[in-house]
């Protein structure tokens, strides 16, 4: 049980976030309404995806002030909780390329296959860059006509039509394409939440003295640079990709690694 | 010496590189953006702002569509149970910008609520508020422009000369969106054409005169306002009405000149070739 307790208590706020945005549609329900581009909380907090206003403002538009002071409630809260938590606690994506991260590894892809390098993680930056230019030339939100992230959730709310082809192939991209293709290499929204969780506070901690240097971390995480530390010194997950999900404390069988506050005042 | 030499061109090669992959990507972005968003033939919710400013604003929260779904009066009064909402968000397949809200009447026609649900939970200001409230800062949907309704005539039984009067009685601003206007028939020299005539500046576009629409294909339709009126231009000024001539107090008079025209035009009219 100890070995997926964070596995699954991010299931559950995925599923669980899910399930309130569905049932404010279906059935009126107040709590999170919306969609993660917007959304309003208990019918009055306003909260918005800062990758997306940015889009908006880009293209020209004045927004409404709820959308901008929905944007940096969200970017406060990523800045306590790791930037990327979004990504593997609440973006329905996760559980797609998760599935397929499983599947690769079940199937053995990652020995046998041949890897394309020619993607370097550093492209969703240039993306989310991209995003934002084409959203000025064109005048819309360039993202958002084709983010697989708000197609699978309005998807999920309001029906998929035939945007359901998008999230599979994403799925097929990560199995057969690139390992960690979307998530890791790709997603602009992805890497605007690594700049947010650049600074944040709550990280993994890395013991140097109890760990026995069995590299389970390195195997099951999806951004396996940002533990260059393993085995090398007792220090945070510093890096802004680390998306706080916990799998390497799930596998670690020597306690190595643990969540705690960053300390900004140790040096 | 030469390690350096090819340090620095290998570093020009990839940098050249991203940039191009970066402008193809840009390009192929672009253009696929382009085309998505171009869809006029689409009916917005109320207070819709343009069509282009629109696709720029809805930042696809989905808000308005959920409190059109959820509002009171879209409970079935026998079963109680929520009936389907008239907003729809986009999605593929639809062929309409991805996450945006839009509704089709013959599906389920706008029924123009009086609280307007929809509107004032736009956060983005894609749905402006204003643009449906009255001088007194009411909500009135009756200020709503969603669209207006277009009869063709050929399919309007009306126009045969066969009494229907569908859409001017489920039309929600009765006998002022839809007028019927009396005509002799003269085949039969005995009976009255009584045809539907729509008025732009009262018709909210909200579609239920086209859900009613007898035909098998509707013969009144609601058009979203870019495709269904017209504009007259500043060439045109009704002589007899005081606001039309404001219209065009800033209009500029353009003088295209061409070689015929540097001749006067009494030089045209004398010179003979008129025949």
């Amino acid at each position: 049980m100890n070995k997926i307790k964070y596995l699954l208590l991010r299931r559950f706020t995925q599923v669980g976030l899910l399930v309130l945005y569905f049932g404010a549609n279906a059935y009126g329900w107040n709590i999170l309404a919306g969609t993660f581009g917007s959304s309003l909380l208990f019918g009055t907090i306003p909260l918005a995806d800062p990758y997306t206003t940015l889009q908006v403002l880009a293209t020209g538009f004045v927004l409404g002030a709820d959308v901008l002071l929905g944007a940096v409630i969200i970017t406060f809260f990523y800045f306590i909780v790791g930037g990327r938590a979004f990504c593997s606690w609440v973006c329905p994506i996760n559980m797609v390329t998760d599935l397929a991260n499983w599947l690769r590894r079940k199937l053995k892809l990652d020995k046998d296959e041949v890897n394309y390098r020619f993607l370097k993680r550093n492209a969703r930056y240039w993306i989310m860059i991209l995003g934002l230019i084409v959203s000025v030339v064109v005048g819309i939100s360039a993202f958002e006509v084709l983010s697989p992230i708000t197609i699978m959730q309005r998807g999920i709310i309001f029906g998929f039509g035939s945007g359901i082809a998008v999230i599979f192939a994403i799925f097929l991209f990560d199995v057969f394409g690139v390992k960690n293709g979307w998530c890791g290499h790709l997603c602009p929204l992805g890497a605007s939440y690594s700049l947010i969780g650049k600074a944040s506070l709550i990280r993994v901690e890395h013991d140097h003295e109890a760990c026995t240097a069995c590299m389970e971390c390195k195997v099951v995480c999806p951004e396996n640079h940002v533990l260059h530390m393993i085995n090398k010194e007792s220090i945070h997950v510093l890096d802004g990709e680390c998306t706080n999900c916990g799998r390497c404390i799930d596998v670690c069988g020597d306690d190595a690694l643990k969540f705690s506050i960053r300390n900004y005042l140790k040096k | 010496m030469a390690n350096s030499n090819n340090n620095r061109r290998k570093f020009m090669a990839t940098t050249l590189q991203s940039v191009g992959l970066t402008a193809l990507g840009g390009l192929l972005w672009s253009g696929y953006t382009d085309e998505v968003k171009a869809s006029p033939l689409v009916l917005r919710p109320p207070g819709a702002i343009k069509e282009d400013d629109f696709l720029k604003a809805c930042i696809k929260c989905g808000l308005c569509a959920q409190a059109c779904q959820n509002r009171e009066t879209n409970l079935d009064k026998e079963t109680g149970v929520a009936k389907e909402g008239t907003l729809k968000m986009a999605k593929g397949g639809d062929h309409k910008l991805i996450g945006t809200p839009f509704f089709i009447p013959t599906e389920v026609p706008c029924y123009m609520c009086e609280d307007i649900p929809c509107v004032p939970v736009c956060p983005s200001g894609a749905l402006d508020q204003l643009s449906v409230s009255n001088d007194k800062g009411e909500l009135d949907i009756n200020k709503a422009s969603m669209g207006l309704a277009v009869v063709h005539k050929e399919s309007c039984i009306a126009f045969w000369g066969i009494q229907c009067d569908a859409c001017y009685r489920a039309c929600p601003l009765l006998g002022e969106a839809i007028t019927i206007e009396m005509h002799r028939n003269e085949r039969t020299g005995k009976h009255t054409f009584m045809l539907p005539i729509v008025h732009d500046d009262v018709c909210t576009g909200c579609g239920l005169c086209e859900q009613a629409c007898v035909t098998e294909k509707p013969a009144i339709f609601v058009l979203p306002n870019e495709v269904s009126k017209g504009i007259a231009g500043d060439h045109y000024v009704k002589g007899w009405d005081k606001k039309d001539q404001d219209r065009v107090q800033n209009a500029k008079a353009i003088e295209t000149t061409t070689q015929r025209s540097n001749q006067s035009s009494t030089d045209y009219l004398n010179s003979g070739d008129l025949y």
